[in-house]
């Protein structure tokens, strides 16, 4: 592992932080960090922690151990409220929509804009339409009428009002919790043109994704994640795409289940060598070895 | 930037097909109850005149006007994703603090007055605590304290009094400085109509502009459409559903010192039963049982049914022991056309 970082700041870094829940242990000992105009990647698989480490970057849960620093300061959020008033937006995974609430109040949501003074103080409606129409437009989202209920559009399409939201009201870091998950290639692909441009404004992006192949090709920072611990943190120039998907599929137990199966004979047998092919293919074993011993 | 963009010459979009001004209306929560009042009276109107004469209206608006109030802090509750079954009970909570205390202790009316609105709103403020406290069930946390100010209401005016109901309020000091507020008459025409109507006016426009137009009606949708989002995106979802029973219970203080003005006594059952009324109301006016989704106009107008029904009945010539039963079917034809109307409002635009 190095100390380098993407950019000269580190926008959001965390050393060594641990998350109890009762007697389980969601998280131990991560590390990572973001600078500005970075993307750093968080790998894992279902039940690996990723879920927890967000609600600890967006301020829903508070971490147990270790430091978490912004722009340098150690910060201990107690509501996602901190969090977006130092910069920090999450999108989730179940996109925190209300499918029922029109697009532009959705869009504004939690940040509504006002006008008039005191008990007169009242939604600026108009102005939070146009505003939201002509933000979506520039993300590349034509609607006809940000009236309609939020729930009528695609997975695709709320992901992008949600990352548009975010970019308008100023973040810093933006977090996406598996943004690409449910989405089909074609809108998986925009999602990942959304990251990038997200980048380019600036933004430090923690991208969290349990698909390699989507991680690669925008991060420059990878931490993998596995049952609540560190498998590593690598910066781009450190791991190969080859070298990042062998780690994610767990090599190792590919190879202990190839072993496993070809036990049990016959069809047994013939899935056993079709992994074991896999598995050199990736190279995962010389791969798996070279990365935890450096 | 103008409101009217271009659509993308290389890429038509098919999935904005215009949305017409039939859709537009239909959409709306409160427009199944408006069409079901519409047609209420026309049969009411056909079937006796007097249902349209001055006095007759008058006299429908009377029980509609006191539903009506309560109707609306119940329907901002109920689009925030909860109920209150101690509104009804709570009425009569406050009616009985006010007269205990003038009463019985001397109280000045004013200040009695004061102290029950201030105790109401505590009740509203427990029943707020505790249903975001423990997530549970609003039901069983308002169905708890319903039996608990039941108990208190018969309890305690029969320990202070000995009887089961508290009268003779026109003889306390300063009656006649709250009549006014609460109890006149507004002579059109020569009918007299009750100022309860102008409070109901009065609350179901701010209920309306405060659920539209203000921040705090933004993040009543957000809390009844989703808690977990709303919080996410920095929503005090805590302190939006304690304000929303506290605002109900604003609204039972109102009603009960109302009907204590102008009946100048109060029985321990008052409003016993009604808080079903009030949610019948709400959803009769588009409210979706779950949260996120209704309006304050359209609960008014649910209230304007139930007094319509309520007196057009005996207009009509007709038993009224029938009411709750018509009552009832229209509850149900609500929720039916309701569901229809929202399907159809969201599959064609998808």
């Amino acid at each position: 592992m190095t100390e380098q970082t993407n950019g000269a700041t580190s926008l959001l870094e965390i050393r060594n932080v641990s998350k109890f829940f009762g007697g389980v242990i969601a998280l131990q000992d991560i590390s990572t960090k973001v600078g500005a105009a970075a993307v750093t990647c968080v790998l894992g698989d279902n039940g690996a922690g990723k879920s927890t480490l967000i609600k600890i970057f967006a301020g829903v849960h508070k971490h147990d151990a270790g430091e978490f620093l912004v722009e340098g300061d150690p910060v201990a959020f107690t509501s996602p409220r901190d969090a977006l008033d130092r910069g920090i937006a999450t999108v989730y995974q179940d996109l925190a929509v209300v499918r029922l609430m029109p697009v532009w109040r959705n869009f504004f949501l939690g940040s509504e804009v006002r006008k008039g003074k005191g008990p007169a103080a009242r939604l600026d409606t108009d102005a939070m339409r146009k505003t939201a129409k002509a933000e979506l437009l520039a993300m590349g989202i034509d609607l006809r009428d940000v009236d309609q209920p939020i729930g009528t559009l695609s997975g695709g399409e709320r992901q992008c009002v949600a990352i548009a939201r975010a970019v308008y009201f100023g973040a810093k870091v933006l977090i996406l919790d598996e943004p690409t998950a449910a989405l089909g290639v074609k809108q998986a692909g925009v999602v990942l043109k959304y990251v990038l441009q997200a980048k380019e404004r600036g933004l430090g992006v923690i991208f969290i994704t349990h698909n390699p192949h989507h991680a690669y090709p925008v991060g420059d920072r990878f931490m993998l994640l596995k049952r609540g611990k560190s498998l590593g943190d690598f910066a781009k120039s450190e791991i190969t795409r080859d070298e990042l998907t062998a780690m994610m599929a767990g090599g190792a137990e590919l190879e202990a289940l190839s072993h496993e199966l070809q036990g049990g004979g016959g069809v047994a047998a013939e899935a056993a060598h079709e992994l074991e092919a896999e598995v050199q293919n990736l190279g995962v074993v010389a791969a798996e070895e070279r990365l935890t011993t450096s | 930037m103008t409101t009217t963009l271009s659509p993308p010459q290389t890429d038509p979009d098919e999935r904005v097909a215009r949305v017409g001004i039939v859709r537009r209306l239909v959409v709306r929560p409160e427009i199944g109850s408006l069409i079901g009042a519409v047609v209420l009276f026309v049969v009411f109107a056909a079937a006796s005149s007097n249902f349209y004469s001055l006095a007759g209206i008058s006299n429908w608006l009377d029980p509609a006007s006191l539903f009506g109030i309560m109707a609306v802090g119940v329907a901002l509750l109920m689009i925030g994703g909860h109920f209150d079954l101690s509104a009804g009970v709570l009425t009569g909570t406050s009616g009985l603090i006010t007269a205990v205390m003038t009463t019985q202790w001397g109280l000045n009316i004013w200040v009695a007055l004061l102290l029950s609105l201030v105790l109401c709103l505590g009740v509203g403020f427990v029943n707020g605590y505790l249903v975001t406290r423990t997530g549970l069930p609003s039901f069983i946390i308002t169905l708890a304290t319903f039996l608990m100010l039941q108990g208190l209401n018969l309890a305690v005016t029969k320990l202070i009094t000995g009887t089961v109901s508290v009268g003779g309020m026109t003889t306390v000091p300063f009656y006649d400085s709250v009549q006014p507020i609460f109890a006149s008459k507004i002579s059109i025409f020569g009918v007299g109509f009750k100022i309860q109507i102008v409070w109901w006016i009065l609350a179901t426009a701010v209920g309306a502009w405060v659920l539209a137009k203000t921040r705090f009606g933004n993040w009543t949708f957000a809390v009844g459409g989703d808690p977990v989002a709303s919080r996410n995106v920095g929503v005090p979802a805590t302190r939006t559903t304690i304000t929303l029973f506290m605002i109900v219970s604003a609204f039972a203080w109102l009603v009960g010192s109302l009907k204590l003005i102008e009946q100048t006594s109060v029985q321990t059952n008052q409003g016993f039963g009604e808080e079903l009324i009030y949610i019948v109301a709400a959803v009769i006016g588009g409210c979706l049982l779950t949260g996120g989704y209704g309006s304050v106009i359209g609960a008014s107008i649910g209230a304007l049914i139930f007094g319509m029904t309520n007196q057009g009945i005996v207009y009509a010539g007709l038993d009224s022991d029938w009411f709750k039963f018509f009552l009832g079917a229209m509850l149900l034809l609500a929720v039916l056309a309701n569901q229809f109307v929202r399907r159809f409002a969201e599959q064609k635009r998808k």
